[in-house]
């Protein structure tokens, strides 16, 4: 672009054909941008626009859109149903459990690692805890009917050794949640450390250093050095894990749960499954995930602003 | 540094526990292996703790010649490896661009992607799109819903961004333009991310059973987790049935075979695992780095 004609126009001007002329140097790569924004719109934001059809009535063939409003009669449909707030109140039970439980275990793990200072030993218990993360949720319950099977597995023989009676693990509502965290902690204790332990590296050598000097122990260290450390992944990691508390380990529930234990295991994913997938009750379940959707994104959203208020610490 | 005794005291039951965590995240599969390969007799019995009795191949012959097996290992294998390449093009498209500096609108772009990771279309609509979309029973139904991950791409665009800016400067005085700067420059850089964002993907498609369950209904595309899904849910039917007496033969029969398969769907990860381990600390490390 000449330079004349930029000295001339006001300063406003010369920004937007700055602009301009930045984007003509990036036209390449604008377009290979437009096939994962069409791919987006078409996977991700279609699907979100399609959310209407909870106040709209389906027609079998018809559009996904739905046919005609309906206003709040689908949300009116659930929010009356007993059955639906009983898996309303076992998913939010669920999921704050396995938070409450699961979410400190990788931060000790992650602590304690620290501590070891064989490279090999080290490197042996890291292999070892983050492979259970890469199975399939079907080789997990797999694996755990193997292991509680009331008749040949290797849990209740130990009890029964033990003089116990064996216990149907999967088949005893009680059970349940402790199955289901106990094996997400399994599975996932090792994989969620790994950000904690990188956090852990990063903290400056001098901090303890000067710890010690001031007589601090190991302990006092990690209370006052390390902690403090590695505080702002702490809180990341938490508000990450909040934005999903309704739509908690749907594949796992689905593939435990029997007709015993349904009165506790059944969450809104499961349910929004057998209604809508399995009975094709489209706008009702579409109502129902919509519902959980805009919770999830509320809770996010509230846990966010005060974590950004009382730790500075925030996603956004 | 000197340590104090009851550091010393600390460190050595540590290290006793961190052993019993290892045992604990090994038992499972050391069990279930064991299982694979023992007789009916001590399965039934109970006896199996993570040393196989009365060794035998049994239940492998009996999965190998099962055709709905091989077909869904096929099936697993040829839409891993697709899905794989088609999550690796598209989540390098949208990073490499988001990387360069400058670029025009890159804020409200990176939004459009972000908003994603919180909010959705939920289940039911995204099936519906599928279905509208004529593509339930083919392979794309299983690929194309789940092929960008928009945290994987944080990552991978994190990486590209750390690499010097002098060296792409460089290339663009000799004329090289946007798109072989990538090819030429930035890719081959980058091998330890793209390795780890093909083991996030490929086991990703490899252990995926839930969208081969409700967008295919026809038996011969399912993929090999279903099969063994399958398994499971015979499993728990007779549970249901109340049919759980200790000495339910068919129930032993299947749990060798529940074994066998478990070990044969698990195997191909316990391979490729070991080579990646090395990079996807990394990658890991690189998702944690804030904007």
């Amino acid at each position: 672009m000449s330079t004349d004609l930029c000295k001339i126009n006001q300063k406003k001007n010369t920004k937007w054909q700055m602009k301009w002329k930045k984007i003509k140097q990036d036209r390449v790569l604008y377009l290979i941008l437009l096939i994962p924004i069409i791919y987006l719109i078409v996977f991700k934001y279609v699907p979100m626009a399609g959310n209407i059809l909870a106040f709209r009535k389906f027609k079998i063939g018809g559009s996904m859109f739905g046919e005609r409003w309906v206003g709040w009669k689908y949300f009116n449909l659930f929010i009356k149903d007993s059955y639906f707030w009983q898996v309303f109140k076992n998913t939010f039970l669920l999921s704050v459990l396995n938070l409450l439980f699961g979410f400190p275990i990788p931060i000790i793990l992650a602590l304690l690692l620290n501590e070891v200072k064989n490279k090999a030993g080290k490197r042996v218990v890291q292999t070892l805890t983050y492979l259970p993360k890469f199975l399939s949720t079907v080789v997990v319950v797999s694996m755990l009917q193997t292991l509680l099977s009331p008749s040949t597995g290797a849990i209740n023989s130990i009890l029964q050794g033990l003089g116990f009676d064996s216990i149907y693990f999967l088949n005893e509502s009680s059970w349940f949640r402790p199955v289901y965290i106990i094996s997400d902690i399994w599975q996932f204790m090792g994989w969620n450390s790994i950000l904690y332990l990188t956090a852990l590296t990063s903290i400056d050598p001098q901090l303890y250093e000067a710890a010690a000097i001031d007589g601090a122990g190991r302990w006092k260290q990690t209370l006052h050095v390390t902690l403090p450390g590695i505080m702002p992944t702490i809180v990341i990691t938490l508000i990450l894990s909040t934005g999903s508390v309704l739509s908690v380990g749907f594949e796992k529930v689905l593939l435990l749960y029997t007709s015993n234990t349904m009165d506790v295991a059944d969450v809104i994913s499961t349910y929004t499954y057998r209604m809508g997938i399995v009975n094709s009750q489209y706008s009702y379940t579409t109502a129902v995930g919509l519902f959980q959707g805009v919770i999830n994104l509320f809770i996010i959203t509230a846990v966010n602003k005060i974590s950004k208020k009382t730790t500075e610490t925030s996603l956004w | 540094m000197k340590y104090s005794r009851g550091y010393k005291v600390f460190r050595i039951f540590n290290g006793i526990f961190l052993a019993l965590i290892c045992i604990v995240c090994l038992y499972p599969f050391l069990n279930t292996l064991a299982t694979s390969l023992s007789s009916n007799t001590s399965v039934l019995r109970g006896e199996i703790g993570i040393f196989p009795k009365g060794i035998n191949f049994e239940a492998y012959t009996r999965i190998m010649k099962d055709s709905e097996f091989y077909i869904g290992y096929k099936n697993t294998v040829v839409y891993t490896v697709l899905g794989t390449l088609l999550s690796l093009t598209i989540t390098i498209a949208t990073a490499y661009p988001l990387s360069r500096r400058g670029l025009v609108g890159k804020k409200y772009i990176m939004l459009f992607f972000v908003f994603t990771m919180y909010f959705g279309g939920g289940m039911i609509p995204s099936f519906l799109l599928v279905k509208n979309l004529h593509i339930m029973n083919t392979i794309w139904a299983v690929i194309l819903p789940g092929s960008l991950s928009v945290y994987n791409m944080l990552i991978m665009r994190t990486f590209f961004a750390s690499i010097p800016e002098s060296l792409s400067e460089a290339a663009k005085i000799d004329g090289i333009g946007d798109f072989r700067l990538l090819t030429k420059i930035i890719l081959p850089l980058s091998k330890p991310i793209i390795a780890t964002m093909t083991l996030f993907y490929a086991v990703g498609y490899w252990n995926d059973w839930f969208s081969a369950l409700i967008y295919m209904s026809d038996s011969k595309k399912h993929p090999v987790t279903l099969y063994l899904r399958s398994v499971v849910m015979g499993l728990t039917k007779q549970a249901m049935s109340g049919n759980i007496t200790g000495n339910d033969v068919a129930e032993v029969a299947n749990k060798t075979v529940q074994g066998a398969t478990v070990m044969l769907v698990t195997i191909p990860i316990l391979c490729i695992y070991p080579f990646v381990q090395k990079y996807f600390v990394s990658g890991v490390m690189l998702g944690s780095v804030k904007e």
